[in-house]
């Protein structure tokens, strides 16, 4: 899932300042399961300002939504009819979401109420974890179901580096050597074999460094 | 009344404040003494979100605090909602009631002006 986390109530507060009505959108998907964006979230964030703007002698309308997922037209089309009665929206989706809803509603300002994170698992309630960083060319099947480019602090192909010691990162005495972790469970697979087959080179292409990506899937179009 | 303080969040707790509360007093069983299980300890922990949001928002985070008592211990449970009750006379009213009565005062002044 796509992972984040609250923005700062007085950052939200400086943002919404200039307004008098708005909506807070949340949403059913990833934010929801990470517990910063879902509908409860939506209820605790609207009540957190309308009582903060109405201490402070200005106060605030708030429309609270939760749309299934603000990532895809259809949902994102049901907040047509009424968005520009709203003078902006405050969305707790992540970033792809609120990107989505200011490209479809052009006139309305659209605010970020969290920090999006990364994609991630989660590791315990309350602790999330970054596992993929959507390279687009994934190498998993001949790295112990590890990946290299997430879990190793510098993305190595042939790992692990001088700065491995004892399996912990040299970044940080509580990260795992990703490379570490990937040699471990190559052994425990009787797949070491595997760890020869790395690609010569990795290309970058498809990652980020090739721009913004985008997917085309002729057979569904 | 709820059957089980678990089923408080942080949502309801606000929406107290919205409607006028100037204090928040949650009542939970013991603690190891849920029947299911740990809805009081969920209980505490949402109380603890709700008066850590409280302070940033300046309304007061002693506004709110949770208690845990048996059912049958009813003295218990006055005295501590005597307690609860002092320390908000204390601490006056919530800032969104002060702010609701000068807008109130201001309207009725405008209205007689
Ligand atoms: S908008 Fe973001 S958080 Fe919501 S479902 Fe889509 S990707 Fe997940
Ligand atoms: S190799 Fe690429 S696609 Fe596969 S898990 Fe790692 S970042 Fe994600």
């Amino acid at each position: 899932m796509i992972t984040g986390t609250p923005k700062p109530i007085e950052e939200i507060l400086e943002m919404v300042e200039p307004y008098d009505n708005i909506i807070v959108a949340g949403c059913h998907g990833c934010v929801t399961v990470c517990r910063v964006g879902g509908e409860k979230e939506v209820q605790v964030l609207a009540s957190t300002l309308r009582l903060a703007r109405e201490a402070s002698g200005r106060k605030i309308e708030i429309k609270e939504v939760s749309l299934e997922r603000q990532c895809d037209p259809e949902y994102v089309e049901l907040m047509r009819p009424y968005v520009e009665d709203y003078q902006a929206v405050l969305s707790i989706a992540c970033g792809a979401g609120i990107q989505f809803l200011a490209e479809k509603f052009t006139v309305t300002p659209l605010l970020p109420g969290i920090n999006t994170g990364f994609l991630g698992v989660t590791e315990r309630q309350g602790e999330w974890a970054e596992r993929c960083q959507g390279c687009g060319d994934c190498v998993l099947h001949l790295t112990g179901g590890i990946c290299p480019v997430t879990r190793c602090a510098k993305s190595l192909f042939h790992g692990p580096c001088g700065g491995s010691v004892r399996g912990i990162c040299e970044i940080d005495k509580d990260v795992k050597c990703g490379w570490q972790l990937i040699v471990d469970r190559l052994k425990a697979l009787d797949q070491m074999d595997n760890y020869g087959k790395l690609k010569p080179y990795k290309g970058w292409d498809s990652a980020r460094h090739g721009g913004p990506r985008r997917i085309l899937r002729e057979d569904m179009i | 009344m709820l059957p089980c303080t678990g089923r408080i969040d942080e949502a309801l707790l606000l929406k107290a404040f919205e409607n006028g509360a100037d204090g928040v007093m949650v009542v939970g069983c013991l603690e190891g003494d849920c029947h299911y299980v740990n809805g009081n300890i969920r209980a505490r922990a949402r109380v603890e979100r709700v008066y850590a949001i409280l302070e940033k928002i300046d309304i007061g985070p002693d506004r709110i605090r949770m208690y845990n008592l048996s059912a049958g211990e009813g003295s218990k449970f006055a005295a501590y909602a005597n307690e609860f009750v002092e320390q908000i006379l204390e601490l006056g009213p919530s800032p969104i009631n002060v702010a609701r009565t000068t807008t109130a005062q201001a309207t009725s002044q405008e209205e007689a002006a």
